[in-house]
């Protein structure tokens, strides 16, 4: 462990660590553009000089490591001066556009110029022009003006997708970021490269010119697109409503988690939110009668499935629980089955194409709390449910987010079960084929609008926060099934997604002894032995922002 | 306080008296001066509209948008005066620009002129020299809000005002009040 000083700071940091890290160990940010704590070391971009005492001049921090008895000065005269002329280097033919750069306002760029740069340039040749806003995939635009060739894109496409699309192709100020012959930057993860891009240059085709990002406001949040439960914030429009078409959620941006995501997200969960501001979206509860549709108050609704639980007989209901729903919401779930002893329960619903996964990140099990599902209890035959809907066993089926015709089962059978029943209530986020048939539908807040927890396929108990009101009278599935519960007679207490997951810790041994405290930014684990595997990232690994 | 101050009428009708005088006098210059003498000025009186004070050079009045040299907007849909504008009154949505060189372009700029506060911040922050207030116009009126709310088009297509300071384009008419 070797012991150095940084700026007059000791600190003592394991063998190995570079004077980057070390420096962000006592709290000193040392400016950089190409290093990245999860690809190689370039040393492209130069700007992480530092002064060590008894070296001659300013040394790269990035590649050096930290060695025994070092002094590094990072804020002396001299290194001030090569930040100075190495920002002026990177600007010679940056075409400084920022004010139709949509990175402008998170521009690492800005940021350092505004502290180091000189504001008065003494360039006054011709730029060297370049290829601008040229796709190189679905997801991803290149300004190849506005590249500072940190290689960082490249790297990341050769050491962690391993797909290497990317490279730097002609020389000298010519050099630019491109695609090789025949490729397409298309792999799963090709939305990260926007994210390590400290500059403009690569900037997101979804959220091309959508707000500016002075207007976004961030929430920590979930991904909820498959089990592993990715860390990401959450960028809502609220102070623009006639930007981004008056969509609220404007884009999701991995969060650093040393335990679950590290700095990535796939493609799929970064672009997956768009049901939350879709046409489908569910605002009002409502029912069904001979066809027609006509809204109801959440009084009457709560009233009608009071009314069904009551007019059937336990073994007449059958219940879809889903396994997008959070911990609390299927807590208060459980509760009101076990307050009316309703026992056909069930929660997954095979997919009709499997999910793919990789070694990454991607899990094949496309829901986020499959396995808090299963720790409450919630795993039942979901075929023999609607088996016995067929035959008139069950009459009444409550689906939770589902779409059961668009399932690996029969379409005809799924068909001739809904039919076959009486009642068939849904509560989901938005409208889908099965809701289609339900006599009464009630509006449930997506993930964004609202609190809870996921429980992840490691057992990670991960919490998510509302960035958003929840859109027209939609409420969280927790509270939908609060005042059922109220209505049935039962005790419930605040109306607050704490309140059920604190019933729910103590209700579940895996969950005992946790609070939304303890989870914290970063998940807790579960108390019983997972069954995944944890993977075993070092946990020293600090996010770059 | 003399006597004859104590009495009321007397003062009112004195006062009457020196009214009357100077409204016969204007009524007479500004009779003559209707009917060609020129010279004749009444009192301080501005023949308003036709008439107008000189405005002076550095007056805000009705915004306009620069256009380029093929009639496009010079804006570049960057929102600096969108965010700059403490009244929240101008509304841009960008669009991609054919032209990658100029890549962005406002598929929409509005100004709230009902919320406008006429401050100028949006012509200081525009980087393109793309927003102007030198317009001269300062009769807008509207019978609805939605009627104050000027539109990209009709902010094209107003001129700078003239050398005098007279304004150049007519005063734009909100769509709610075309014939």
């Amino acid at each position: 462990m070797p012991k150095l000083t940084i700026n007059g700071q000791a600190v003592e940091v394991p063998a190995g660590t570079n004077l980057i890290e070390a420096a962000r160990k006592v709290g000193v940010e040392v400016p950089h553009y190409c290093y990245h704590p999860a690809l190689s070391i370039a040393g492209q971009c130069r700007l992480c000089m530092v002064d060590i005492e008894k070296t001659p001049r300013p040394t790269i921090a990035c590649n050096t490591p930290a060695s025994d008895g070092m002094v590094v000065w990072t804020e002396t005269d001299r290194v001030k001066e090569t930040r100075k002329s190495i920002m002026e280097f990177h600007l010679i033919n940056h075409p400084l556009d920022c004010p139709v750069c949509d990175q402008a306002g998170e521009c690492w760029l800005q940021i350092y110029y505004m502290r180091y740069g000189l504001y008065d340039p003494r360039m006054r040749d011709e730029k060297v022009h370049k290829p601008k806003a040229v796709p190189l995939g679905p997801h991803v635009m290149l300004d190849a003006e506005r590249c500072i060739l940190c290689s960082r894109c490249v790297r990341f496409c050769d050491e962690v997708t391993g797909t290497g699309e990317l490279g730097i192709f002609h020389r000298g100020d010519d050099s630019e970021i491109g695609l090789f012959p025949g490729k397409e930057l298309v792999n799963k993860y090709s939305g990260n490269v926007v994210d390590i891009c400290p500059v403009g240059a690569l900037t997101d085709r979804d959220f091309r010119f959508a707000v500016r990002v002075w207007y976004l406001d961030s929430t920590a949040s979930i991904c909820p697109g498959c089990a592993r439960g990715c860390n990401i914030e959450v960028h809502v429009n609220r102070r623009r409503p006639h930007h981004n078409e008056g969509r609220r959620v404007a884009r999701l941006k991995p969060r650093f988690n040393a335990d679950v995501n590290r700095w990535w997200i796939c493609d799929d969960g970064r672009y997956g939110f768009t049901f939350v501001d879709d046409k489908t979206r569910l605002v009002a509860p409502s029912s069904r009668e001979d066809g027609a549709v006509s809204d109801a108050t959440w009084e009457e609704a709560i009233a009608a499935i009071v009314g069904a639980l009551g007019r059937f007989a336990p073994a007449e209901i059958g219940v879809f629980a889903s396994p997008k729903m959070a911990n609390e919401d299927l807590w208060a779930l459980r509760r009101v089955l076990e307050q009316c002893g309703i026992r056909r329960v069930a929660f997954r619903v095979p997919p009709p194409v499997p999910g793919d996964e990789d070694t990454l990140l991607i899990r094949s099990d496309k829901n986020p709390n499959s396995r808090g599902a299963e720790l409450l209890g919630l795993d039942g035959d979901g075929a023999a449910i609607l088996r016995a809907a067929c035959v008139r066993q069950v009459k009444c089926l409550w689906v939770f987010g589902h779409d059961l015709l668009a399932s690996a089962w029969d379409p005809a059978e799924t068909d001739a079960a809904l039919r076959a029943l009486s009642l068939l209530i849904f509560i989901g986020t938005n409208s889908n084929a099965t809701s289609e048939r339900a006599q009464w539908v009630l509006p449930a807040a997506a993930w964004v609008e609202r609190e809870g927890t996921y429980t992840n396929f490691e057992g990670r108990v991960q919490r998510f926060r509302q960035a958003v009101e929840p859109l027209g009278q939609a409420l969280p599935e927790w509270d939908i099934l609060g005042r059922v519960l109220q209505a049935l007679g039962a005790e419930v207490g605040a109306p607050r997604a704490e309140r059920w997951f604190r019933e729910l810790t103590s209700g579940v041994p895996a969950f005992g002894g946790m609070s939304y405290q303890a989870i914290g930014d970063t998940g807790a684990v579960l108390n019983a032995p997972s069954a995944g595997q944890p993977r075993s990232e070092p946990a020293s690994r600090t996010p770059l922002r | 306080m003399r006597l004859l101050q104590r009495f009321y009428l007397v003062e009112v009708l004195s006062g009457l008296a020196l009214t009357a005088a100077h409204f016969f006098r204007n009524m007479g210059l500004h009779l003559a001066h209707a009917l060609g003498r020129k010279t004749a000025r009444g009192a301080v009186t501005i023949q308003y509209p036709e008439e107008r004070r000189p405005y002076s050079p550095r007056l805000r009045s009705l915004h306009r948008l620069v256009r380029r040299e093929d009639g496009s907007p010079r804006c570049v849909a960057c929102m600096m005066c969108e965010t700059v504008c403490p009244a929240r009154c101008i509304y841009i949505v960008a669009a991609e620009h054919p032209n990658p060189e100029i890549e962005k372009v406002p598929a929409r700029f509005d100004i709230d002129l009902g919320k406008c506060v006429f401050c100028g911040y949006c012509v200081e922050a525009c980087p393109e020299d793309a927003i102007r207030m030198d317009t001269g116009i300062l009769e807008f009126s509207s019978y609805s809000r939605d009627g104050m709310i000027y539109t990209k088009e009709m902010l094209l297509a107003l001129e700078p005002a003239g050398r005098d300071g007279r304004p150049t384009s007519p005063v734009p008419i909100p769509a709610d009040r075309r014939p």
